[in-house]
Formats: C-alpha cells, structure tokens, sequence
C-alpha cells in the first residue's frame, strides 16, 4: 500500500467531523475517502476503536455496501426495488449487464467498471432508476442506460 | 430555575424575516429548483447549473436556492421564479435548454414563458396571464401540509428561512410557557400515532421515557427508511430538516433527555448534508446545546450514518448500529426506556412522527387531534388523526410525494389527486406500507377504504410508512411477490433460522411458481413456513416477513393457481429475469 492511501486512511479514521465515532462511522470515512476497506484500513479502525481486528471485520462484512479491494474506476447501480422493478428495472439490469459485458453483479475485467444491484435508490417516483458515480438518474429506458454507461466510461475516473 | 427569556429568540426571528423579506421581496429575482432525490434524478443539478452560466451571460443578479421537493415529483425538475413582491411561477420538466430560454425571458425579460409553466403560487389576483394557479392543480389542491408545509418552498440548508417562516416558536414557546410534563401532555393530546410502522401513540412512548430517573437519555430519529417505494422521510430530511431537529429537540424537552441522533443511511447526500447543515446553525443561534435560548434545558444532537442495511431500521438494530456495529436486533426487555443506546435509557421515533411536533406544540394537541378518523371501539379502531404523508409510485399518472388527512379514502388519492393509471389501462394491484406490508388488490372494496391505519390493519396491510406502489393490469401478482420475498431474504440479518431459512425458501417456491414448475404442495409448504417465521423469528422482519405472500395468496390466489394447474403467465413477466441472493455474512 502507497504512502499517500495510507495517509488518507489515517486522516477518514482520526477526523471525523461528528462527535460519535465507532468502528462503523471509521469504515464508512475510509470508504468515503478511498472507496474500499484493506486490511490496513481494518487494523487503523481496531486500533483506534481499541477494538479487535476481528470486531472490525465483523462489522465490515454484515453491510454490503462494503468492498475490499480497490474500486474500479466507475460505479453502475440499478435499483431492483418494487417501483423500479414494476416499471421495467429487469430491462434495465439486462441492458446494464450488456453494456458492460457482465452477467451478474461484479467488476469489469478491464477494471473499468463495477456493476452494482440497489435496493431502492430514493427516487421511486422517477423509476426505473439508476446511478452512476452516485449521481442519479431516473426514467431511464434500455437505450439510455446504455448511453450513459458509455459516456461515464469515457469520462474521468470517480476516485 | 433561571427564567428563560423571549428575548434572543425575538431577535433571532427578527432578522430572519429581514433577510426573508430581502428573499422574496428585495432587489432582485429568486430562483428555486427541486433537487431532493427525485429532482436530482430527473436532472435538478444541471438544471442549477444551467441557471448560474445563464444568468451570468445576461449580467443579471438573482438568488439561486437549491430546494427540496415540493412533492410534485413527475414534474422534477421543478423550476420557480419570483420575482420581487410578485408570484411564484412555475416551471415542469425543466431541462437545461428550458433553463436558459426561462433566465433569457422571465428573468431577465420579466415575461413569464407560458411553454413550460405548470402553475403560479401567491396572492390571488397577483396571477399572470394564462398561468393556472398551482393549488388547482388535483395532486395538490387536495393536501394538508402540516409536516410538509415547507417542504419545496424554502431553501432548507437556511435555518432563517425555516424561523422565517414560523420555525422554533414552538419550541421558544415549550420552554417559556410550558414544563416539560404539559409539551408531553400536548402530544398526547393530539393523538398522534407513530409514523415508522406499528403507528404506537407517540406521547405514551415519550411517557416511558420520561418516567426514567436517569440523567442521560436519548432521543433517537428513524431516518433509515429501507423500504423500496418510501421517500418520505428522506424527503422531510432533504426539504426542511430543521423540522425534525426542532421536533426531536421539543421530545428531548418532554422527556428530560440530553441527547438526540437523526439516523441516516449513508449515501443519501440530500437529506444528511442539509440535516447537518441546520444542526450547525441551531448551534450558532443558541437553539441547540448548553441552555437553549436562555434557558435551563440543554440538548445535543448529531447524524449518525448507517450501512445498507434494512434491519437497521428496527429500533433496537437501529441502537446497534450507532454504536457502531452489526445491525441486528437485541432481545426485549429490557425496552429501550429502560436500556437503549449505549446503555442508556432511549426513545426512538420516526422522521414524520418528530416532523409533526413542533406544528402540535404551536397550535396545541386538539387541533391536531380534529384532523383525521374517530376511534370505533366496536370494530377496533383506535383512531388515527393527522395527515398521511404518501409516496406514490408505480403506474400512476401524478407520481409524488403528498401529504392528505387521514380519513380519505384511498380512491380519492390514487384517482382524484394523482389522476389514476396512465394509458389507459387498469388499476390492478396496490403494494403499501413497504414490503413487509404485502398487497392490497384495486378493487372497489379495497379503493374505499379510508386512510386509517386500523383499517388498513383490517383488511389485511400496513399503512405504515406510507409508500403505495400501484400497478397496473401488466403486473403479475407472483412476480411482484418474488421480487418483494427477495428483497425480504436479502435483508434478513440472519440472526435468527425462521426467518433466515423461511425467506430463501419462500423465494426458491415463488421462483419456481413463477417458472411454472410449481406444485400443488407448494402453497401449503409457502404457508407452513410463514407460520413458523411469524412465530419463530425475534424482529418484524422474520414475523411479518410471510405478509407479502399470505396477502396476494388471499387477493389473487387464482394467479398462484394458474401458474400451478394451468401452467399459465397471468401478466407480462418477459423481462423479469432477476432475483439476487446474498445471506449475510
Ligand atoms: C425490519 C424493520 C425495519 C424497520 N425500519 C424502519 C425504518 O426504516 N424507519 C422507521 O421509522 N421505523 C422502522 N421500523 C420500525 C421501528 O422499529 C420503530 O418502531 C419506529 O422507528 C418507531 O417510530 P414511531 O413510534 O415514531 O413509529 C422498522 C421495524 C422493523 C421490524
Ligand atoms: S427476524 Fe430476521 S431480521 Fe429479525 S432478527 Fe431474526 S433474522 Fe434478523
Ligand atoms: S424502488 Fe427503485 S428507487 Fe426506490
Ligand atoms: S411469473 Fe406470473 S406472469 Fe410470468
């Protein structure tokens, strides 16, 4: 791991703007900061939780908006909640997979890209709804899903 | 005690209506845009940008305010210009293009663009030309906003603008005029029922709490809102935060605690950034922290964020996670007035229950308490007064977020205010209350029942937290119920077998009904399990977990035996291809 990653670690973990700060709210600043959780990411939370390096990776792996390895460059959510999935997410999702040559959830081989399955994005009433480096966008249709894939691929990394 | 004063809360109020009064009638025009979550997926933030470049090509000065939702959503992104001492005129489906042509000609010209607008807000007789007044329109004529009454109308990261408009007197008014027992003793009085789901009265939870010795004790705010198909608490957040955190400071009062969190889940930038925001202010003005206005009361809050993680929701989960660990319910009792977050007696509400508070403790409990349905202890029905905050979504014409008295029947929401199902086609099926919440068939029956959440109860779903999915005749009933079984298997927390277990053989029953490859024995195992989740599982999520199955089971039974006898699709299901699995580490 680089020097500068190492830095950004210490700095989500130890400034933390809210005065509460927990193994949870220390995982959630390194994602924030550098979109995954290594292991030394781990070993910084324990330490400074005073916590065991297995309480941290407990919490780490109960909720799945974590990763453990770097991001890819872009990130592509499709919402499968009930709004969505009544106005056509399953399209959506197929479109997705296409666009990015995947046949499930998971990164790119290029490392371009991950694909990501949401449960409701909060813009119900614009479904079927998706998002792209945590920008969303609602109504989309097969056509333009695919067309904003193919535009963030093109466009500067998110992290 | 130390008498607390009107004094700093007078002058706080008094410049917030100058800087008001500079807003929306001083020397140059005010644009709002909607950019709560709707308004950002239908395009609000370029929308913005497209104002500032616009109006800097034209060298004109005007205020930009990034809002919240008014709850028009299918109109997002909505666009508003005033200008000074004159309507609001809106503009629909605004996109960057519209943007421009609306600064070149209403902005900067000073003539409305009659193309885009939808409607004008402001004094009557103030109308221009051919512009229809907004509360005409049925989707928001109908309303009554009492949680909602500032949402889309001020910019709510400014904390002025929410004192401006009626803000914290509520509570200057608890803590000079008031004891702590007579604000508890207003909730109570106005009836109000907790909006997060099991719709317990709020004041008889504050009671437990306050009847608590302790001298650390938390008030705890349910923003976690997992429910696919409910926005409305994310969209109180991201529209007019500063309500809740009066609100939770008022129940911090009424129950003598000292500290309060608003729970979040991480991601969702609107509603945290702006929540944030406001906490930051009240602490500049002296309406949080040491000795609020003067007075002896002290109260502290702060965001907490949680992981994905729908369980967290459940209000000892909830506890878990702001202490930082894996969402999962505790064993009760001890209940959270006496052992709650970090061991310390606690109170947990939801987003909409704390949103009412301040407008209770400002016109008193009675009021409150006329709007809404009598109690009919023959049938009961413990009555359910207020407003409902819906979230509609689905195959509806007018998609959004409205506010209504309970009481209303749902066939004057779905079809009089949001204009029925579009294209022509049938209302067939509505999904309410979150997907624990099950469905509810559009018949005609079922159209006329009243917003009311005994009566809901009654026939079989939740009121709950106010999502309704509608769906039209396309949708296949075992479908929709995979979809809601596997969202339910995704986020059960895997703490206890009944539910664990139960969910992914729901979802392995109904994927295989949906494939017509089910069996007879299907539905009766499906029914087996239910009953030993409903009575084997430790939390809501494993107990009502069966409810989106015994629900369709009971209103569309004949779509589960078609697919099983007659090996027979009763709606259009050709590209519903996905259920994902994931059991939680
Ligand atoms: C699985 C599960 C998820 C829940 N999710 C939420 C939620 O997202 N928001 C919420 O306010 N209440 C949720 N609840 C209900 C809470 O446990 C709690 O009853 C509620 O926050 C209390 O607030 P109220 O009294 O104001 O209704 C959930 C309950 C269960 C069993
Ligand atoms: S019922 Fe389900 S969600 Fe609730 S504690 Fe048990 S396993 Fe977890
Ligand atoms: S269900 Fe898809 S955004 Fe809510
Ligand atoms: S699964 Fe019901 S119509 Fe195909």
């Amino acid at each position: 791991m680089d020097d500068a990653t190492q830095s950004l670690i210490a700095d989500a973990v130890n400034n933390q703007p809210q005065s509460t700060v927990t193994v949870l709210s220390s995982l959630l600043a390194v994602e924030d900061a550098i979109g995954y959780i290594p292991k030394e990411a781990v070993e910084a939370v324990a330490s400074r939780m005073d916590a065991t390096v297995n309480d941290v990776w407990a919490v780490a792996t109960f909720y799945p908006n974590f990763r453990f390895d770097p991001p890819m460059e872009h990130r592509v959510e499709v919402c499968w909640g009930p709004s969505c999935h009544v106005m056509g997410a399953g399209r959506i999702i197929a479109a997705a997979q296409d666009a990015l040559g995947l046949s499930d959830e998971g990164d790119t081989p290029d490392g371009k890209a991950t694909l990501r399955y949401n449960t409701c994005l909060g813009a119900c009433a614009h479904a079927p709804v998706m998002a792209i480096d945590h920008h969303l966008a609602g109504r989309v249709t097969p056509e333009s899903a695919r067309e904003r894939i193919a535009t963030a691929l093109q466009s500067v990394p998110s992290h | 005690m130390a008498t607390p004063t009107t004094a700093d809360f007078d002058s706080i109020l008094a410049e917030a209506q100058r800087r008001w009064q500079a807003l929306t009638n001083g020397d140059r025009p005010w644009v709002r845009v909607g950019t709560g979550l709707a308004g950002e997926a239908a395009g609000g933030f370029e929308v913005v940008s497209a104002v500032k470049a616009a109006l800097e090509e034209n060298g004109v000065a005007a205020n930009v305010s990034e809002v919240g939702t008014l709850g028009l959503c299918f109109a997002e992104p909505l666009l508003d210009v005033q200008m000074p001492g004159g309507p609001r005129v809106f503009y629909r489906n605004v996109t960057p293009e519209i943007a421009r042509s609306i600064v070149n000609e209403h902005v900067a010209g000073g003539n409305p663009t009659m193309e885009h607008a939808i409607g004008y807000l402001g004094e009557p007789g103030a109308a221009p030309d051919g512009i229809p007044d907004l509360n005409d329109h049925p989707m928001l004529g109908q309303q009554q906003r009492i949680a909602l009454r500032n949402a889309g109308h001020i910019d709510p990261s400014d904390l002025y603008q929410y004192i401006a408009n009626g803000g914290y007197a509520a509570l200057n008014q608890a803590l000079t005029a008031m004891t702590p027992d007579e604000a508890r003793q207003e909730v109570l009085a106005s009836g109000l029922r907790g909006r997060g789901g099991a719709a317990f009265p709020a004041g008889v939870k504050w009671g437990f709490l306050a009847g608590n010795p302790d001298p650390n004790k938390y008030i705890l705010c349910n923003c976690e809102e997992g429910d696919p198909g409910a926005f409305n608490d994310r969209g109180i957040l991201e529209s007019d935060p500063a309500t809740v955190v009066e609100g939770i400071t008022i129940a911090g009062y009424a129950c003598n605690a000292n500290r309060g969190y608003i729970f979040i889940r991480h991601g969702h930038n609107q509603p945290i950034d702006r929540t944030r925001a406001v906490i930051e202010q009240a602490y500049e003005l002296g309406l949080l922290g040491q000795n609020i206005l003067g007075s002896e009361f002290s109260f502290d809050v702060e965001v907490a964020l949680t992981g994905d993680s729908y369980v967290s929701g459940e209000e000892t989960a909830l506890m878990e996670a702001i202490e930082g660990k894996r969402s999962m319910p505790r064993y009760r009792p001890p209940f959270p007035a006496q052992v709650g977050v970090f061991g310390k007696p606690s109170n947990i509400n939801n987003v909409k229950t704390l949103a009412y508070v301040p407008e209770i403790i400002a016109k008193g409990g009675e009021w409150f308490a006329g709007i809404g349905t009598p109690a009919d202890p023959d049938n009961r029905i413990n009555g359910s007064s207020g407003t409902a905050i819906l979230c509609l979504s689905g195959d509806i014409t007018y998609a959004g977020l409205i506010e209504v008295p309970l009481g209303m029947t749902l066939r004057q929401v779905l079809f009089d205010m949001a204009g029925g199902v579009p294209n022509g086609k049938r209302m067939k099926l509505l999904q309410t209350g979150g997907p624990l919440g099950g469905v509810l068939s559009a018949s005609d029956a079922n159209l006329d029942l009243v917003l009311d959440f005994d009566v809901f109860r009654a026939a079989g779903a939740i009121l709950g937290s106010g999502g309704i999915i509608v769906c039209d005749e396309d949708t296949c009933a075992v479908d929709l119920t995979r979809n809601l079984i596997a969202f339910c298997q995704y986020e059960s927390c895997g703490k206890c077998f009944p539910c664990r277990m139960g969910m992914s053989h729901l979802l392995e029953i109904l994927e295989r009904i949906s494939n017509l490859e089910g069996t007879e024995e299907d539905l009766a195992l499906m029914r087996n399990i239910g009953e030993n989740m409903q009575a084997g599982s430790l939390c809501g999520h494993g107990q009502l977990g069966f409810n989106p199955v015994s629900s369709a089971l009971r209103y569309f039974g004949d779509e589960f035996e078609a697919h099983i006898r007659e090996k027979r699709h009763t709606g259009d299901c050709s590209d519903q291809v996905f259920s994902p699995k994931l059991t939680r580490r």
